[in-house]
This record gives structure tokens, sequence and C-alpha cells, in this order.
């Protein structure tokens, strides 16, 4: 099975191929846009190396995920498409799971049971039931791709923030003076919740102004 | 993970197939071929994985044992404590501890790796003990899934930890709360009773089963083997990245 040519337009497809990769990235950001994936998003932000660390396996699981689906896309009958799909994501994620213990141990201790639970991720699912599926194999595994980078980079910041107000420290290294008095909630699973949803207020007002300003520009034009 | 793709690929075109056959071949398939593809990763990380862990044991075993520097892995057998050279992955079948000696051979103390349930799953720990003082002098978590910023203070709060490098183990272990006053109390974390509560009975057991076995420093097991650290014998080698805590 040939990964290129079995696209309907393959005219345009250079341009679909980079939108399919950059849409996961920030228009349609699986936290902030699309608010899937919320368990490990706010379990496991507590740290920014702890949100690279999942934002990363997350990436794997995902890429290899919809790589397999999409090669064997027409393979795969109807009725166990979802079973066959997360037998499918369970391997990978057993085999992160065991690469992150062999490789990173310290950090494979600090995510704990959440590295398995990346089975359950209802972002991995959904990309292969709604893209992976149905789009031949480059387009999936950009679409992957990007919906992964979209997902490090949302848990990534998360977890810096938390970081940031509940440590004083950034990836470890302490950024204040030994005054810092840290705003622990922050680390704690509440503060995971409120800088969420600060985070989804600042994103939705920065998307209404943006929209704002380009009805602006449409009407001056007009 | 290209090789998985060849298994259905070289099935005849399904469609010919009668539709549950179809249906169950695609789902045996595909569960042989994950069946596969982790045995193989087990295998292939496994070694690297159990030279972690001993690596992580024996800097437990110096980290709660002050001012140890070699170490003996020591099992009790027909009423006596033996020194037992065996691969110290702290997941040992047979129940052993680890005795810790200065450099110049003088006892420090004991080991004891313990384990039971915990919170979420079971919280491996081992723990220093010191027969001559009869006092717990440190304390480390090997393993533990505790809940992420709560439980998981058991081995991040340092008030916490501190509590464990001078304990009196009679009488038996207390938790309390909101301050410890007796040398063997110990003061739960806020937001973690459960877990404090686990730690202190794990180690209140352990102490059952191991504190008359382990003879003082006249009687203790020799020590046979030289495990200094960072000892290139362990399968797999040195690991980049694998730092310990």
């Amino acid at each position: 099975m040939s990964a290129a040519g079995t696209g309907p337009g393959s005219g345009r497809e250079p341009s679909q191929l980079y939108a399919e990769l950059i849409k996961g990235v920030w228009k349609e950001n699986p936290i902030f846009v699309q608010v899937l994936g919320m368990c490990p998003a706010l379990a496991v932000t507590n740290t920014a190396l702890n949100g690279v660390a999942m934002g990363t396996a997350t990436l794997f699981v995902l890429a290899c995920s919809s790589l397999l689906i999409s090669l064997l896309r027409n393979l795969i009958p109807k009725q166990v498409r979802i079973s066959t799909f997360i037998i499918v994501i369970a391997t990978f994620v057993t085999v992160a799971d065991f690469t992150l213990q062999a490789v990173a141990p310290a950090v494979h201790r600090e995510l704990g049971a959440f590295i398995s639970l990346i089975v359950v991720n209802c972002l991995i699912l959904g990309r292969q039931e709604a893209f992976a599926s149905k789009h031949p194999v480059h387009l999936a595994v950009a679409d992957a791709i990007g919906m992964g980078a979209g997902f490090t980079l949302a848990l990534t910041s998360l977890g810096s923030l938390r970081e940031i107000l509940g440590k004083g420290s950034l990836f470890g290294f302490p950024l204040f003076g030994d005054s810092f008095q840290p705003w622990v909630i922050m680390i704690l699973p509440p503060g995971g919740f409120l800088m969420l949803g600060m985070m989804l207020l600042a994103f939705a007002w920065f998307k209404e102004k943006r929209q704002k300003a380009l009805l602006r520009l449409d009407e001056e034009a007009a | 993970m290209s090789d998985v793709t060849k298994g259905p690929a070289s099935e005849p075109r399904a469609s010919g197939l009668p539709e549950t056959p179809r249906l169950v071949l695609t789902l045996a398939l595909a569960g042989l071929l994950s069946g596969l593809a982790i045995v193989g990763i087990y295998r292939f990380t496994l070694p690297v994985i159990r030279a972690n862990q001993a690596r992580a044991l024996q800097a437990a075993v110096f980290e709660v044992l002050p001012g140890a520097e070699r170490m003996q892995r020591a099992v009790w057998r027909d009423g006596e404590l033996l020194a037992a050279p065996g691969e110290a992955t702290g997941g040992d079948a047979e129940a052993a501890v680890y005795a810790g000696y200065k450099a110049d051979g003088t006892l420090v103390g004991y080991a004891i790796p313990a384990a039971g349930a915990g919170y979420q799953d079971t919280i491996r720990l081992i723990y220093g003990y010191d027969p001559a003082t009869r006092r717990i002098v440190g304390m480390v978590v090997l393993e533990s899934r505790e809940t992420p910023g709560l439980g998981d203070r058991i081995f991040k709060d340092p008030d916490f930890v501190a509590q464990w490098r001078d304990l009196a183990v009679e009488p038996p272990l207390e938790l309390v709360k909101g301050g410890a006053t007796e040398p063997n109390q110990v003061d739960a974390i806020t937001g973690a009773t459960i877990s404090s509560r686990s730690v202190v009975k794990i180690i209140r057991s352990a102490n059952a089963e191991w504190l008359d076995r382990l003879p003082a420093a006249d009687a203790a097991p020799a020590l046979v083997e030289d495990a200094a650290p960072a000892s290139g014998e362990q399968r797999g080698g040195p690991v980049p990245g694998g730092r310990l805590e």
C-alpha cells in the first residue's frame, strides 16, 4: 500500500499536508480548543519537565498509532475498528512505558500511573477514529505530529506556569530568591484546574479579539 | 514497527470471507502481533530496567545508612542472618536486607526493604536501622504510585523525610497529626494522611519481622562481596539519563 496518491486531490497536497500538520498546534489545539485529554493535562503538569515528558510520550504513541491505523485502514473491518485501535494504542503505550522506565527512571517515577493511562487518552483514540482511519498515511502522520506537538506545547506551558507559581522554579532551576513564597496550591490538583481555566480564558479572549479585528478589517475593506 | 503491517496484508483479500470469521481473525491477529511486540520490548528493556533498579537500590542503601560505603546482601536462613551474594534489585523472591559498612568494614546498620499497600498501589521503600542505638536512621521510597502533588509527598516533602533520620523503634512507631513530641512519633503530612499512615504501617510490620533478627556489629554477617558504587558488572551497563534521585 503506497502512501501517496491514495488521497483525493493530490495536486494541492503539499499545502494540505502543511495545514494538517499545523492545525493541531494552535487552531485546533487539543487542550485549549478541543479540551481533550484532560486527565493527563491536569494530573501531571505540576512541573514543566513532567509536562514535556507526558507530551512527548503522548506524541510518540499518537504518531505511531496514526501511522499504523492509516496503513491498515482498508483492512480493519468497521465492526471491530475501535477494539483494533485500542489494541494498537495499548501496544505503543506499553512500548513507551518500558522505554521510559529504561531510559529515564526518574521521569517514569514522577509520572507514575499516568503513562499507562495514555491508553485511555481520548485525544489519541479520537484522532484514530476521526482522522487516521479515513486519510492517507502522510496526512495521518502530519495530523498526529501536529496534534501531539500542540498537546506537548499546552502541557509544557501549563506545567511551566504551575511550576513558576507553585515552586518558584522552571525545569527545576530556581527563579527567585529565598524570599519567594511559593503558591503551593498551584502544584496541587486544584491548581491544575485553576491554571487551565485561566489559560482557556486567555485563549478565548485572544481568539475573540482576533476575530473582531478581522471583522473590522473586512468592514473597512468593504 | 513496520513489520506489524505485514501480517494482515499477507492475508487473502478478506472481503471474500464471511463476516464473523473475518472479525475474529482481525482481532486475533491484532492481539497476536501486539503480544509479540510487547514481549519483544519487554525482553529488550528488561536488563536495563534491572540495572537501573539495582543502582537505585544501592544508592538508596547508602542514603538511608549515613556513613556506609560498602554493602552486603543478607538473608534470614535457619535462624541466622547470612551473607548471601545476589542480584540487588530489591524485588527479591527471598526476603533480604542489606548490611552497610564503613570503608574499613565496621557495620553501620541495616537497610531493610519493605512494601505494603499505599493509597493507590503498593509502596516499596527501604529504611536504615542502626542496631547499636536501636533507631531508624533514614528512609527512601523506591516505588510508589501515590497521587502526584499529595501522596507523593511521602518522598518529596523534606520535613516528612527528615523525620525518619532519627526515630526510636520502641515503643512501636506512631502516626500523629500536628507535631510529633515523642521519639517514636511520626508527624503525618497534611493532605496525605493515608499515604503517611501506609508508610508507618509498612515500617512497623517490617520492624516486627526483622528487628530481632538483626545482630549488632560484633555478630554481623561478614562482608564477602565488594559492592562499591558503579560496579560495571550489571548487564546493560550505564544508562544515559538514568539519573537517580
